[in-house]
Protein backbone atom coordinates (compact mmCIF):
# COMPACT_ATOMS: atom_id res chain seq x y z
CA UNK A 1 0.00 0.00 0.00
CA UNK A 2 2.81 1.96 0.63
CA UNK A 3 4.89 1.06 -2.35
CA UNK A 4 1.97 2.12 -4.12
CA UNK A 5 1.52 5.57 -2.42
CA UNK A 6 4.40 6.44 -3.54
CA UNK A 7 4.07 5.63 -6.94
CA UNK A 8 1.19 7.19 -7.70
CA UNK A 9 3.03 10.34 -5.88
CA UNK A 10 5.67 10.22 -7.86
CA UNK A 11 4.08 9.76 -11.49
CA UNK A 12 2.42 12.77 -10.12
CA UNK A 13 5.48 14.45 -9.83
CA UNK A 14 6.11 13.37 -13.18
CA UNK A 15 2.99 14.67 -14.75
CA UNK A 16 3.34 18.07 -12.86
CA UNK A 17 6.73 18.19 -14.08
CA UNK A 18 5.79 18.38 -17.55
CA UNK A 19 4.78 14.62 -18.70
CA UNK A 20 8.55 13.28 -19.02
CA UNK A 21 11.44 12.26 -17.63
CA UNK A 22 14.37 13.83 -17.83
CA UNK A 23 17.48 12.89 -20.15
CA UNK A 24 19.11 15.61 -20.86
CA UNK A 25 23.42 16.09 -21.31
CA UNK A 26 24.45 14.27 -24.95
CA UNK A 27 22.32 10.72 -24.28
CA UNK A 28 21.10 9.16 -27.63
CA UNK A 29 20.28 5.55 -26.37
CA UNK A 30 22.82 3.77 -24.89
CA UNK A 31 25.23 6.54 -26.08
CA UNK A 32 26.31 9.02 -23.71
CA UNK A 33 28.45 12.28 -25.58
CA UNK A 34 30.68 14.22 -23.82
CA UNK A 35 30.62 18.21 -24.46
CA UNK A 36 33.54 18.56 -26.60
CA UNK A 37 36.37 21.07 -26.07
CA UNK A 38 36.74 23.05 -29.23
CA UNK A 39 34.25 21.39 -31.64
CA UNK A 40 30.76 22.42 -30.32
CA UNK A 41 28.07 19.54 -29.32
CA UNK A 42 25.14 18.27 -31.38
CA UNK A 43 23.13 18.20 -28.04
CA UNK A 44 21.61 21.24 -26.38
CA UNK A 45 21.71 20.79 -22.55
CA UNK A 46 22.16 22.88 -19.07
CA UNK A 47 25.74 22.95 -18.97
CA UNK A 48 28.25 25.22 -17.68
CA UNK A 49 31.75 25.32 -18.73
CA UNK A 50 34.03 27.12 -16.10
CA UNK A 51 37.00 27.69 -16.98
CA UNK A 52 38.25 26.49 -20.76
CA UNK A 53 41.80 27.66 -20.49
CA UNK A 54 44.06 27.63 -23.60
CA UNK A 55 47.73 28.66 -24.04
CA UNK A 56 49.96 28.49 -26.61
CA UNK A 57 52.65 30.67 -28.91
CA UNK A 58 51.05 31.55 -31.74
CA UNK A 59 52.45 32.74 -34.96
CA UNK A 60 52.48 36.48 -36.35
CA UNK A 61 50.37 37.81 -39.29
CA UNK A 62 50.56 40.85 -41.35
CA UNK A 63 49.49 43.14 -38.56
CA UNK A 64 50.28 41.46 -35.38
CA UNK A 65 53.73 40.28 -33.81
CA UNK A 66 54.16 36.25 -32.66
CA UNK A 67 52.99 35.92 -28.96
CA UNK A 68 51.88 33.92 -25.97
CA UNK A 69 48.42 34.10 -25.72
CA UNK A 70 46.47 32.58 -22.42
CA UNK A 71 42.60 32.27 -22.44
CA UNK A 72 40.07 31.54 -19.68
CA UNK A 73 36.81 31.51 -21.57
CA UNK A 74 33.29 30.57 -19.63
CA UNK A 75 30.49 29.25 -21.01
CA UNK A 76 26.53 28.81 -19.49
CA UNK A 77 24.30 26.83 -22.27
CA UNK A 78 20.51 26.49 -20.89
CA UNK A 79 17.49 24.99 -22.41
CA UNK A 80 15.08 27.17 -22.87
CA UNK A 81 12.90 23.45 -24.34
CA UNK A 82 13.67 20.11 -24.33
CA UNK A 83 15.06 21.09 -27.76
CA UNK A 84 15.80 24.49 -27.71
CA UNK A 85 18.71 26.03 -26.05
CA UNK A 86 20.71 28.95 -25.50
CA UNK A 87 24.45 29.37 -24.82
CA UNK A 88 26.35 32.96 -23.54
CA UNK A 89 30.06 32.84 -23.74
CA UNK A 90 33.20 35.17 -22.60
CA UNK A 91 36.45 35.09 -23.05
CA UNK A 92 39.41 36.78 -21.14
CA UNK A 93 42.54 36.93 -23.34
CA UNK A 94 46.44 37.78 -22.27
CA UNK A 95 48.51 37.94 -24.92
CA UNK A 96 52.26 38.63 -24.34
CA UNK A 97 54.04 39.90 -27.95
CA UNK A 98 57.63 39.14 -28.51
CA UNK A 99 59.28 42.18 -28.06
CA UNK A 100 55.74 44.07 -27.74
CA UNK A 101 53.92 45.12 -23.72
CA UNK A 102 51.89 42.42 -22.69
CA UNK A 103 47.88 43.35 -22.97
CA UNK A 104 45.00 41.74 -21.27
CA UNK A 105 41.04 42.00 -21.82
CA UNK A 106 38.02 40.77 -23.00
CA UNK A 107 37.25 38.99 -26.44
CA UNK A 108 33.75 39.97 -27.54
CA UNK A 109 30.69 37.94 -26.07
CA UNK A 110 29.29 34.93 -27.89
CA UNK A 111 25.37 34.25 -28.23
CA UNK A 112 24.21 30.83 -29.41
CA UNK A 113 20.86 29.47 -30.18
CA UNK A 114 20.57 25.96 -30.94
CA UNK A 115 18.03 23.39 -31.65
CA UNK A 116 17.75 19.31 -31.89
CA UNK A 117 15.29 18.14 -34.43
CA UNK A 118 16.48 14.93 -34.81
CA UNK A 119 17.31 12.12 -32.42
CA UNK A 120 17.14 8.17 -32.80
CA UNK A 121 17.99 6.16 -29.92
CA UNK A 122 18.38 2.83 -31.97
CA UNK A 123 21.21 4.54 -34.24
CA UNK A 124 22.76 6.63 -31.15
CA UNK A 125 22.04 9.65 -33.36
CA UNK A 126 21.38 13.31 -33.16
CA UNK A 127 21.37 16.66 -35.15
CA UNK A 128 20.89 20.32 -34.48
CA UNK A 129 20.88 23.40 -36.56
CA UNK A 130 21.99 26.89 -34.64
CA UNK A 131 23.40 29.79 -34.95
CA UNK A 132 25.99 31.58 -32.87
CA UNK A 133 26.66 35.76 -32.90
CA UNK A 134 30.01 36.75 -31.90
CA UNK A 135 28.58 40.33 -30.41
CA UNK A 136 30.90 42.87 -32.44
CA UNK A 137 32.33 45.65 -29.69
CA UNK A 138 31.76 43.85 -26.63
CA UNK A 139 35.25 42.71 -25.93
CA UNK A 140 38.31 44.96 -25.82
CA UNK A 141 39.98 46.50 -29.13
CA UNK A 142 43.80 45.95 -26.95
CA UNK A 143 43.18 41.84 -27.29
CA UNK A 144 42.34 42.59 -30.94
CA UNK A 145 38.16 41.91 -30.59
CA UNK A 146 36.42 42.50 -33.17
CA UNK A 147 34.41 46.22 -33.59
CA UNK A 148 31.81 44.44 -36.06
CA UNK A 149 29.57 41.03 -35.66
CA UNK A 150 29.83 37.82 -36.93
CA UNK A 151 26.91 35.75 -37.75
CA UNK A 152 27.74 31.58 -37.90
CA UNK A 153 24.60 29.43 -39.30
CA UNK A 154 25.38 25.62 -37.97
CA UNK A 155 24.54 22.40 -38.57
CA UNK A 156 25.98 19.65 -36.12
CA UNK A 157 25.47 16.18 -36.11
CA UNK A 158 26.40 13.16 -33.56
CA UNK A 159 26.55 9.37 -34.38
CA UNK A 160 27.83 6.44 -31.82
CA UNK A 161 28.43 3.43 -33.72
CA UNK A 162 26.86 0.86 -31.59
CA UNK A 163 24.92 -0.48 -34.58
CA UNK A 164 27.94 -1.69 -35.78
CA UNK A 165 27.49 -5.35 -37.00
CA UNK A 166 29.01 -8.35 -34.88
CA UNK A 167 32.35 -9.11 -35.81
CA UNK A 168 33.26 -5.12 -35.38
CA UNK A 169 31.82 -4.86 -31.65
CA UNK A 170 35.08 -3.77 -30.57
CA UNK A 171 34.29 -0.31 -32.88
CA UNK A 172 31.29 0.21 -30.66
CA UNK A 173 32.61 2.30 -28.79
CA UNK A 174 33.46 5.07 -31.62
CA UNK A 175 31.34 7.90 -32.00
CA UNK A 176 31.79 11.24 -34.54
CA UNK A 177 30.34 14.72 -33.84
CA UNK A 178 31.01 17.19 -35.84
CA UNK A 179 29.63 20.86 -36.96
CA UNK A 180 29.88 23.05 -39.81
CA UNK A 181 29.57 26.60 -40.32
CA UNK A 182 29.12 29.60 -42.66
CA UNK A 183 30.68 33.05 -40.21
CA UNK A 184 29.60 35.88 -42.06
CA UNK A 185 30.94 38.92 -40.71
CA UNK A 186 28.96 42.44 -40.65
CA UNK A 187 31.48 44.58 -42.08
CA UNK A 188 33.28 42.90 -45.45
CA UNK A 189 36.45 45.87 -45.02
CA UNK A 190 38.01 47.86 -42.04
CA UNK A 191 39.31 50.98 -42.57
CA UNK A 192 42.33 52.34 -40.28
CA UNK A 193 42.83 55.78 -41.11
CA UNK A 194 46.18 57.46 -39.60
CA UNK A 195 48.80 60.03 -40.09
CA UNK A 196 53.14 59.62 -41.14
CA UNK A 197 55.46 61.82 -39.53
CA UNK A 198 55.48 63.65 -42.70
CA UNK A 199 51.86 64.82 -42.32
CA UNK A 200 50.82 62.04 -45.05
CA UNK A 201 47.38 60.27 -44.38
CA UNK A 202 47.37 56.60 -44.59
CA UNK A 203 44.44 54.67 -44.97
CA UNK A 204 44.65 50.60 -43.96
CA UNK A 205 42.08 48.45 -45.55
CA UNK A 206 41.63 44.82 -43.85
CA UNK A 207 39.38 42.29 -45.32
CA UNK A 208 37.05 40.43 -43.18
CA UNK A 209 36.61 37.05 -45.16
CA UNK A 210 33.51 34.73 -44.79
CA UNK A 211 34.18 31.71 -43.62
CA UNK A 212 33.99 27.95 -43.48
CA UNK A 213 34.02 26.78 -40.34
CA UNK A 214 33.72 22.87 -39.83
CA UNK A 215 35.64 20.35 -37.29
CA UNK A 216 34.78 16.96 -35.89
CA UNK A 217 35.66 14.85 -33.02
CA UNK A 218 36.41 11.14 -32.92
CA UNK A 219 35.81 9.26 -29.23
CA UNK A 220 36.39 5.93 -28.27
CA UNK A 221 33.72 5.82 -24.87
CA UNK A 222 35.30 3.29 -22.66
CA UNK A 223 32.42 3.61 -20.56
CA UNK A 224 30.40 2.48 -23.59
CA UNK A 225 32.94 -0.36 -24.21
CA UNK A 226 32.82 -1.43 -20.49
CA UNK A 227 28.99 -1.30 -20.07
CA UNK A 228 28.05 -2.21 -23.24
CA UNK A 229 30.32 -4.33 -25.58
CA UNK A 230 32.98 -6.21 -23.66
CA UNK A 231 33.58 -5.53 -19.39
CA UNK A 232 37.59 -6.03 -19.88
CA UNK A 233 38.01 -4.97 -16.09
CA UNK A 234 39.18 -1.20 -16.36
CA UNK A 235 39.59 -0.02 -13.29
CA UNK A 236 38.52 3.57 -11.77
CA UNK A 237 39.20 5.86 -13.07
CA UNK A 238 39.53 4.77 -16.87
CA UNK A 239 36.56 3.18 -16.54
CA UNK A 240 35.03 6.73 -17.80
CA UNK A 241 37.14 8.06 -19.51
CA UNK A 242 37.12 9.19 -23.15
CA UNK A 243 40.12 9.02 -25.61
CA UNK A 244 39.36 11.63 -27.98
CA UNK A 245 40.91 13.53 -31.37
CA UNK A 246 38.85 16.80 -32.13
CA UNK A 247 39.76 18.93 -35.67
CA UNK A 248 38.67 22.41 -35.86
CA UNK A 249 39.13 24.06 -39.51
CA UNK A 250 38.51 26.97 -41.11
CA UNK A 251 38.74 27.95 -44.70
CA UNK A 252 37.87 31.91 -45.83
CA UNK A 253 35.65 31.85 -48.70
CA UNK A 254 36.41 34.85 -50.20
CA UNK A 255 39.53 37.45 -49.87
CA UNK A 256 43.24 37.28 -50.65
CA UNK A 257 43.86 33.70 -48.45
CA UNK A 258 40.57 32.35 -50.37
CA UNK A 259 40.17 28.57 -49.46
CA UNK A 260 43.04 28.46 -47.97
CA UNK A 261 42.45 25.89 -44.80
CA UNK A 262 43.96 27.05 -41.33
CA UNK A 263 43.22 25.00 -38.23
CA UNK A 264 43.79 22.91 -35.19
CA UNK A 265 44.30 18.82 -34.10
CA UNK A 266 43.49 18.12 -31.08
CA UNK A 267 44.13 14.85 -29.00
CA UNK A 268 43.07 14.48 -25.56
CA UNK A 269 40.87 12.61 -23.49
CA UNK A 270 38.16 13.41 -21.03
CA UNK A 271 37.15 12.06 -17.96
CA UNK A 272 33.46 12.26 -17.62
CA UNK A 273 32.16 11.85 -13.91
CA UNK A 274 28.55 12.47 -12.15
CA UNK A 275 28.47 15.97 -11.84
CA UNK A 276 31.47 17.43 -14.20
CA UNK A 277 33.59 16.20 -16.80
CA UNK A 278 37.47 17.16 -16.88
CA UNK A 279 38.90 17.23 -20.27
CA UNK A 280 42.39 18.30 -21.42
CA UNK A 281 43.65 18.06 -25.57
CA UNK A 282 47.13 19.31 -27.15
CA UNK A 283 46.45 21.82 -29.53
CA UNK A 284 48.41 20.84 -32.78
CA UNK A 285 48.28 22.97 -35.60
CA UNK A 286 47.70 21.87 -38.86
CA UNK A 287 50.13 24.30 -40.74
CA UNK A 288 52.76 26.94 -40.69
CA UNK A 289 49.44 29.94 -40.57
CA UNK A 290 48.53 28.27 -37.65
CA UNK A 291 51.42 28.32 -35.53
CA UNK A 292 54.61 25.73 -35.64
CA UNK A 293 54.24 25.48 -31.71
CA UNK A 294 51.81 22.85 -29.54
CA UNK A 295 49.56 24.66 -27.31
CA UNK A 296 47.44 22.77 -24.48
CA UNK A 297 43.74 23.32 -23.49
CA UNK A 298 41.56 22.01 -20.54
CA UNK A 299 38.18 22.52 -19.42
CA UNK A 300 36.26 21.97 -16.02
CA UNK A 301 32.47 21.14 -17.63
CA UNK A 302 29.82 20.94 -15.11
CA UNK A 303 26.40 19.02 -16.00
CA UNK A 304 24.10 21.83 -14.48
CA UNK A 305 21.20 18.87 -15.38
CA UNK A 306 22.62 16.39 -12.62
CA UNK A 307 23.57 19.45 -10.24
CA UNK A 308 20.26 20.97 -10.05
CA UNK A 309 18.09 18.54 -11.64
CA UNK A 310 14.63 20.64 -10.41
CA UNK A 311 16.02 24.24 -10.80
CA UNK A 312 18.75 25.18 -13.45
CA UNK A 313 18.99 21.52 -14.55
CA UNK A 314 16.00 21.74 -16.19
CA UNK A 315 14.08 23.78 -19.42
CA UNK A 316 12.37 26.48 -18.65
CA UNK A 317 9.48 25.57 -20.90
CA UNK A 318 8.11 22.50 -21.36
CA UNK A 319 9.49 18.66 -19.71
CA UNK B 1 42.38 40.03 -10.65
CA UNK B 2 42.84 38.09 -7.06
CA UNK B 3 39.33 38.92 -6.53
CA UNK B 4 38.65 37.90 -9.75
CA UNK B 5 40.26 34.22 -9.55
CA UNK B 6 38.19 34.46 -5.71
CA UNK B 7 35.36 34.71 -6.64
CA UNK B 8 35.31 32.06 -9.36
CA UNK B 9 36.56 29.79 -6.98
CA UNK B 10 33.65 31.07 -4.88
CA UNK B 11 31.57 30.00 -7.45
CA UNK B 12 32.90 26.62 -8.28
CA UNK B 13 32.09 25.28 -4.24
CA UNK B 14 29.30 26.84 -4.15
CA UNK B 15 27.92 24.59 -7.41
CA UNK B 16 29.52 21.55 -5.54
CA UNK B 17 27.96 22.26 -2.19
CA UNK B 18 24.94 23.65 -3.30
CA UNK B 19 24.51 20.24 -5.04
CA UNK B 20 25.93 17.59 -2.63
CA UNK B 21 23.34 15.00 -2.24
CA UNK B 22 21.31 15.07 -5.61
CA UNK B 23 21.65 12.36 -7.91
CA UNK B 24 22.78 11.88 -11.53
CA UNK B 25 22.28 9.53 -14.23
CA UNK B 26 22.56 6.18 -13.31
CA UNK B 27 25.10 4.13 -15.55
CA UNK B 28 25.84 0.73 -15.61
CA UNK B 29 28.58 -0.01 -13.41
CA UNK B 30 29.24 -4.08 -13.47
CA UNK B 31 27.19 -6.75 -14.15
CA UNK B 32 27.10 -10.49 -13.35
CA UNK B 33 27.01 -12.07 -15.77
CA UNK B 34 29.63 -9.67 -17.09
CA UNK B 35 28.97 -7.74 -20.03
CA UNK B 36 30.27 -9.50 -23.49
CA UNK B 37 31.56 -12.86 -21.08
CA UNK B 38 30.92 -16.18 -22.01
CA UNK B 39 30.35 -18.28 -18.38
CA UNK B 40 30.37 -22.25 -18.31
CA UNK B 41 27.64 -22.59 -15.53
CA UNK B 42 24.30 -21.12 -16.26
CA UNK B 43 23.82 -18.00 -13.97
CA UNK B 44 20.43 -18.39 -12.14
CA UNK B 45 20.37 -14.73 -12.12
CA UNK B 46 21.65 -11.22 -13.42
CA UNK B 47 22.79 -8.59 -11.28
CA UNK B 48 23.57 -5.05 -12.53
CA UNK B 49 25.22 -2.68 -10.37
CA UNK B 50 24.65 1.10 -11.28
CA UNK B 51 26.38 4.67 -10.46
CA UNK B 52 23.46 5.93 -8.73
CA UNK B 53 20.52 4.69 -6.40
CA UNK B 54 17.35 3.89 -8.92
CA UNK B 55 13.93 4.50 -8.94
CA UNK B 56 12.60 0.96 -8.29
CA UNK B 57 8.98 1.98 -9.62
CA UNK B 58 10.50 2.99 -12.80
CA UNK B 59 13.76 0.14 -13.11
CA UNK B 60 13.24 -2.81 -15.33
CA UNK B 61 15.25 -5.77 -16.54
CA UNK B 62 14.62 -8.55 -18.52
CA UNK B 63 16.68 -10.73 -20.62
CA UNK B 64 15.97 -12.71 -23.85
CA UNK B 65 17.16 -15.67 -25.89
CA UNK B 66 18.71 -15.10 -29.32
CA UNK B 67 15.35 -15.92 -31.28
CA UNK B 68 14.04 -12.94 -28.72
CA UNK B 69 11.90 -15.21 -26.26
CA UNK B 70 12.27 -14.23 -22.20
CA UNK B 71 14.13 -16.03 -19.79
CA UNK B 72 13.89 -14.27 -16.84
CA UNK B 73 11.09 -15.02 -14.28
CA UNK B 74 9.82 -11.30 -15.10
CA UNK B 75 11.37 -10.31 -11.47
CA UNK B 76 13.28 -8.12 -12.22
CA UNK B 77 13.30 -5.56 -9.16
CA UNK B 78 15.95 -3.25 -7.43
CA UNK B 79 17.63 -4.80 -5.01
CA UNK B 80 15.93 -3.26 -0.78
CA UNK B 81 18.95 -3.73 0.60
CA UNK B 82 20.81 -2.31 -2.06
CA UNK B 83 18.71 0.49 -4.25
CA UNK B 84 21.58 1.08 -7.05
CA UNK B 85 21.56 -2.99 -7.47
CA UNK B 86 18.94 -4.31 -9.72
CA UNK B 87 18.35 -7.91 -10.52
CA UNK B 88 16.27 -10.91 -12.02
CA UNK B 89 15.91 -14.36 -11.87
CA UNK B 90 16.48 -16.93 -14.74
CA UNK B 91 14.42 -19.60 -15.81
CA UNK B 92 17.44 -22.60 -16.57
CA UNK B 93 19.55 -21.60 -19.31
CA UNK B 94 20.80 -23.94 -22.29
CA UNK B 95 24.19 -22.95 -23.87
CA UNK B 96 23.54 -19.76 -26.21
CA UNK B 97 23.68 -15.81 -26.66
CA UNK B 98 21.33 -13.94 -24.04
CA UNK B 99 20.65 -10.41 -24.29
CA UNK B 100 20.30 -8.43 -20.73
CA UNK B 101 17.97 -5.05 -21.68
CA UNK B 102 17.65 -2.51 -19.11
CA UNK B 103 16.03 0.80 -18.66
CA UNK B 104 16.45 2.34 -15.52
CA UNK B 105 15.38 6.06 -13.40
CA UNK B 106 17.64 7.17 -11.07
CA UNK B 107 16.12 8.93 -8.18
CA UNK B 108 16.77 12.41 -9.48
CA UNK B 109 14.23 11.22 -12.75
CA UNK B 110 16.76 11.02 -15.42
CA UNK B 111 16.46 8.06 -17.61
CA UNK B 112 19.18 5.74 -18.80
CA UNK B 113 18.57 2.35 -20.80
CA UNK B 114 21.04 0.15 -22.35
CA UNK B 115 21.59 -3.68 -23.07
CA UNK B 116 24.56 -6.12 -23.17
CA UNK B 117 25.05 -9.25 -23.88
CA UNK B 118 26.34 -13.01 -22.79
CA UNK B 119 26.80 -16.29 -23.61
CA UNK B 120 26.41 -19.42 -22.47
CA UNK B 121 29.17 -22.21 -23.42
CA UNK B 122 28.06 -25.65 -24.33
Amino acid sequence: MKTMLRVSLLAAVFVAAGTELAWAHGLAGKRFFPATLVVDDPFVADELSLPTVFHSKLPGTGDTLPRKETDVSGELAKRLTPDLGLSLGGTWKAIDPAGGKSVTGFDNLELSLKYQFFKSEAHETVLSVGVGWDVGGTGGKKVDAESFDTVTPSVFFGKGFGDLPDGLELLRPLALTGAFGWAVPSRVRNQKISSTADGDVEVEREFNPTLFTWGFSLQYGLQYLQSVVRDVGLPRPFNRMIPLVEVALQTPVDGPRARYTTGTVNPGIIWAGRYFQIGVEAVVPVNADAGKNVGVRAQLHFYLDDLFPTTLGRPLFGN
Amino acid sequence: MLRGRAALLLLLVALLVGAAGVGAHAFLDRAEPRVGSTVRTAPTDVKLWFTERLEPAFSRVEVVNEAGQRVDRADGAVDPSNPALLRASLVPLSPGLYTVIWRVVSVDTHVTEGDFAFRLAP
